[in-house]
């Protein structure tokens, strides 16, 4: 993993003072949302006009952003091997398109993604605590996070327990995540919040701070296991939460939108959101990524159109 | 966890994309060098042989002359209305009417790239308000009033459908192509016949609007269209054919027409200022909140009638929300109306312009404190900075006047009760906006504001089906919806 990234977010411990009382006021006292003020502001940034110029640094922004993920039951370590190679260099054919931000596997296919990217500046996530459910005991999830760390995953994709959180046991998600945080060690840890289970902003929101307020040094919208998994208005309120985080703290926390992602129009309407809502400091990918797996080809194909000015048959970029 | 110390860390700026300009292309309109009255459905010389110019007021460069109207003129528009009147349009089919208001709504919305660059080009607000609100509104309310025409008698039961005859109609430059429609799709499908006079700083999207009822087949004289300023309105008001006078602009110009058509006989609706209060509870959803309160005084430069222009922010969240607040100001675009990326386009006209700077200095003067994020405005045209005031008190005239323009009055409340006094404690009564989450005090919020409307977590809502209006010093009289029949119908307003 690149090491501004650990540097950068890696700030600041978990407060594990608390108890289960003042986490209980905390997550209360997080402001409310309104969904149709989120729904409208979103679709109102959507309408920024990107062109020319500014595409070509968004598309090329969007490219370095890219968690490149295979997550199914019939991945292989030649798979991943694929995959690794397509994520040093997307476009073989265009030395110019740079390479992604992660590969993101799950565990036991680590130390082959580990393999592949060795010597290139691409990071090794892997998912784990029982992802996608993260139904599982806590030192199972913790057995896991340390293998996969211990096999050189620079990142953890974790998922917080959102059976916990929707019965109301907030202290627990708390504890949990601030376990997680502390097993991942030197690993930089992206917390997915699920936000299709959590089913409201609010929830959106509260568990955000929750997330944040336990160490991650990312929030992820989902697992791509459940729909919807994310959209603009969910990140919407997942941006507000980092800037109010950040605005007392002064950690900044970074975020991925991950799953239905797949064409690089609506990717560039993150980009808009995410620099209008937190800045041009935020415009980096250690502190944004997308989670995708069919984006970067329509990002390739998008990039090829502004250059010479016509589309490219899909069957010019490689699937893998 | 808890509030501590703050913290010393660079400072959040959104910025948003290093966006290139993207200029929405004029080439879709065809402005002539020339306008002529629109009389009796063919464009007809004035006969004061005087012409006026109407300027971009993002560029101060001139668009065209237009006729400036006078009495003969005025006679003649009326004599056009009367005869359409009494003929092809007063006698055709409801049915028949609802026709050409369906045709009319469609060549609106198959036009609207059109006259959304016409209206921008001519008013100076931003492409993306005219062709995202401005267009699309007006093509509804022709669809909206199209569905009544022949629907009449179940309006409302017992008035009876009778129509009232020649309306004389006078719009703001706000919102021109709007009001024309707001004006004129409720007054035909009741069966009148109109005679309306638009801005003089934005008459083009009327004019180009009646050149588009030509094309629709509508019969001469059912829409004429007088240009000129206050002296053309004023000869329209007094003239004794007119049957109705629906005006829509400031307070001080409506007591003017008020007086004048008192002992008339003739009908009256007035659709004046304000001076929205918009009240923020400690439990409201500040980020959506705070979108609420850009839309509500920079939508349209803030020359909006039903501007949020009063802050009301409960105390316990105002540091909160003003840290917000002066955030989002920052990502604000201001800058080329066509340019599709500007939120704050151009100030309408000079005179405005100086009424603004005007204002906003009385401000400064009381002593109010006064907030402006950096902002590079154009050289040429008339600009004004997004602006805050706080520390504002009733008292103030900032905290009463009607600026109409991209000011913000902030003041504080502590209580409901308090909220509520501070509110109405204004001569107006257009409209008010409450955020809170607790649904209970919305309703008690709604039976206590004197606002025709109130929006509860949202502002600068419209659709054609709902009613709009004001009360006390705001005017009389609904347009929008069922209620917005009752003025243009026999025995209603």
């Amino acid at each position: 993993m690149s090491t501004t990234v650990s540097t950068a977010l890696r700030t600041s411990l978990p407060d594990r003072s608390l108890t289960p009382k003042t986490v209980a006021s905390y997550v209360g006292g997080v402001t409310p949302v309104d969904e149709v003020g989120v729904t409208e502001r979103a679709a109102a940034l959507s309408t920024r006009s990107v062109k020319r110029e500014s595409k070509l640094a968004a598309l090329d922004l969007a490219i370095r952003m890219c968690d490149l993920t295979t997550l199914e039951g019939r991945d292989t370590p030649g798979k991943v091997a694929q995959l690794a190679s397509k994520a040093v260099q997307p476009d073989p054919t265009d030395p110019g398109i740079p390479s992604v931000a992660a590969l993101c596997v799950y565990p036991n296919l680590v130390p082959y993604a580990v393999e592949a990217l060795a010597g290139h500046p691409v990071a090794v996530a892997s998912v784990a605590t029982y992802f996608p459910s993260g139904q599982a005991p806590l030192e199972v999830k913790i057995g896991e996070v340390e293998w996969a760390v211990k096999a050189g995953a620079g990142e953890i994709d974790m998922v917080i327990n959102r059976g916990a959180f929707l019965s109301g046991d907030y202290y627990r998600v708390f504890e949990e995540t601030a376990s997680i945080k502390e097993a991942c060690g030197t690993a930089h840890l992206k917390v997915i919040l699920e936000t299709g289970e959590l089913s409201t902003f609010d929830n959106v929101r509260r568990a955000s701070m929750l997330a944040m307020e336990a160490g991650a040094d990312f929030i992820k919208t989902s697992t791509g296991k459940v729909s919807p998994a994310a959209t603009l208005p969910v990140t919407l309120v997942m941006l507000e939460a980092i800037r109010d985080f950040y605005a007392r703290t002064g950690r900044p926390v970074g975020m991925k939108p991950a799953g239905g992602i797949s064409k690089a129009k609506v990717a560039i309407r993150y980009l808009v959101m995410l620099a209008e809502t937190l800045g041009s400091d935020w415009l980096t990918p250690d502190r944004f990524r997308f989670g995708a797996s069919s984006l970067l080809n329509d990002l390739l194909m998008q990039i090829r159109w502004i250059q010479e000015g016509r589309y490219q048959s899909p069957d010019y970029f490689t699937k893998d | 966890m808890c509030p501590s110390e703050p913290v010393k860390h660079p400072e959040i700026v959104p910025t948003g994309l290093d966006y290139v300009t993207s200029v929405e292309s004029t080439e879709v309109v065809s402005i002539q060098e020339n306008y002529d009255l629109w009389i009796d459905g063919a464009p007809t010389k004035p006969s004061t042989n005087r012409y006026f110019q109407t300027v971009n007021p993002a560029t101060e460069e001139a668009l065209s002359r237009v006729a400036e109207g006078g009495r003969k003129d005025v006679q003649k528009a009326v004599e056009a209305a009367r005869k359409a009147y009494n003929g092809a349009w007063g006698k055709m089919q409801k049915s028949e009417r609802a026709k050409y208001l369906y045709r009319i709504a469609r060549m609106l919305a198959e036009r609207s790239r059109e006259f959304a660059v016409l209206e921008t080009l001519d008013g100076g607000k931003p492409i993306k308000e005219s062709r995202d609100f401005d267009l699309p509104m007006s093509s509804a309310h022709f669809f909206y009033y199209a569905g009544w025409a022949d629907k009449l008698e179940y309006a409302f039961p017992g008035l009876g459908t009778d129509s009232i005859g020649v309306v004389g109609q006078i719009i703001p430059w706000n919102f021109p192509m709007l009001m024309v429609a707001w004006k004129v799709a409720p007054a035909l499908a009741a069966g009148n016949t109109v005679v309306l006079k638009p801005a003089e700083t934005t008459p083009l999207s009327a004019l180009a609007f009646a050149r588009l009822t030509a094309e629709a087949g509508l019969p001469p004289g059912t829409v004429n269209i007088i240009t000129g300023d206050g002296r053309t309105g004023a000869e329209l008001v007094e003239h004794p054919d007119v049957d109705k006078v629906a005006f829509t602009g400031s307070t001080e110009v409506g007591k003017q027409i008020q007086h004048r058509l008192a002992g008339s006989g003739k009908r009256l609706t007035l659709e004046l200022g304000g001076k929205a209060p918009h009240i923020i509870f400690d439990d409201a959803p500040l980020d959506q909140a705070i979108e609420g309160i850009v839309n509500g005084i920079f939508f349209n430069q803030g020359h909006v009638c039903c501007a949020g222009s009063r802050l009301l922010v409960q105390e316990s969240v105002f540091d909160a929300l003003m840290d917000r607040l002066k955030l989002r100001l920052r990502s604000l675009r201001v800058g080329d109306p066509l340019d599709k990326n500007t939120d704050v386009g151009a100030i309408n006209s000079p005179a405005q312009l100086d009424k603004i700077t005007r204002l906003v200095e009385i401000g400064q003067a009381e002593g109010a404190t006064m907030y402006q994020p950096p902002c590079e405005l154009p050289e040429r045209g008339y600009w004004f900075t997004p602006t805050l005031f706080t520390g504002v008190s009733q008292s103030h005239r900032i905290a009463s006047e009607e600026i109409f323009g991209p000011v913000l009055s902030i003041m504080t409340f502590r209580t409901p009760a308090e909220a509520v006094e501070k509110a109405n404690n204004t001569p107006y009564g257009l409209s008010a906006g409450v955020w809170t989450t607790k649904g209970s005090r919305i309703l008690w919020m709604a039976d206590r504001l004197a606002a025709g409307v109130v929006w509860a977590n949202t502002y600068n809502k419209f659709d054609p089906g709902s009613p709009f209006g004001g009360y006390r010093e705001s005017g009389f009289g609904r347009e929008g919806g069922r209620h917005g029949l009752l003025p243009y119908l026999e025995g209603g307003w």
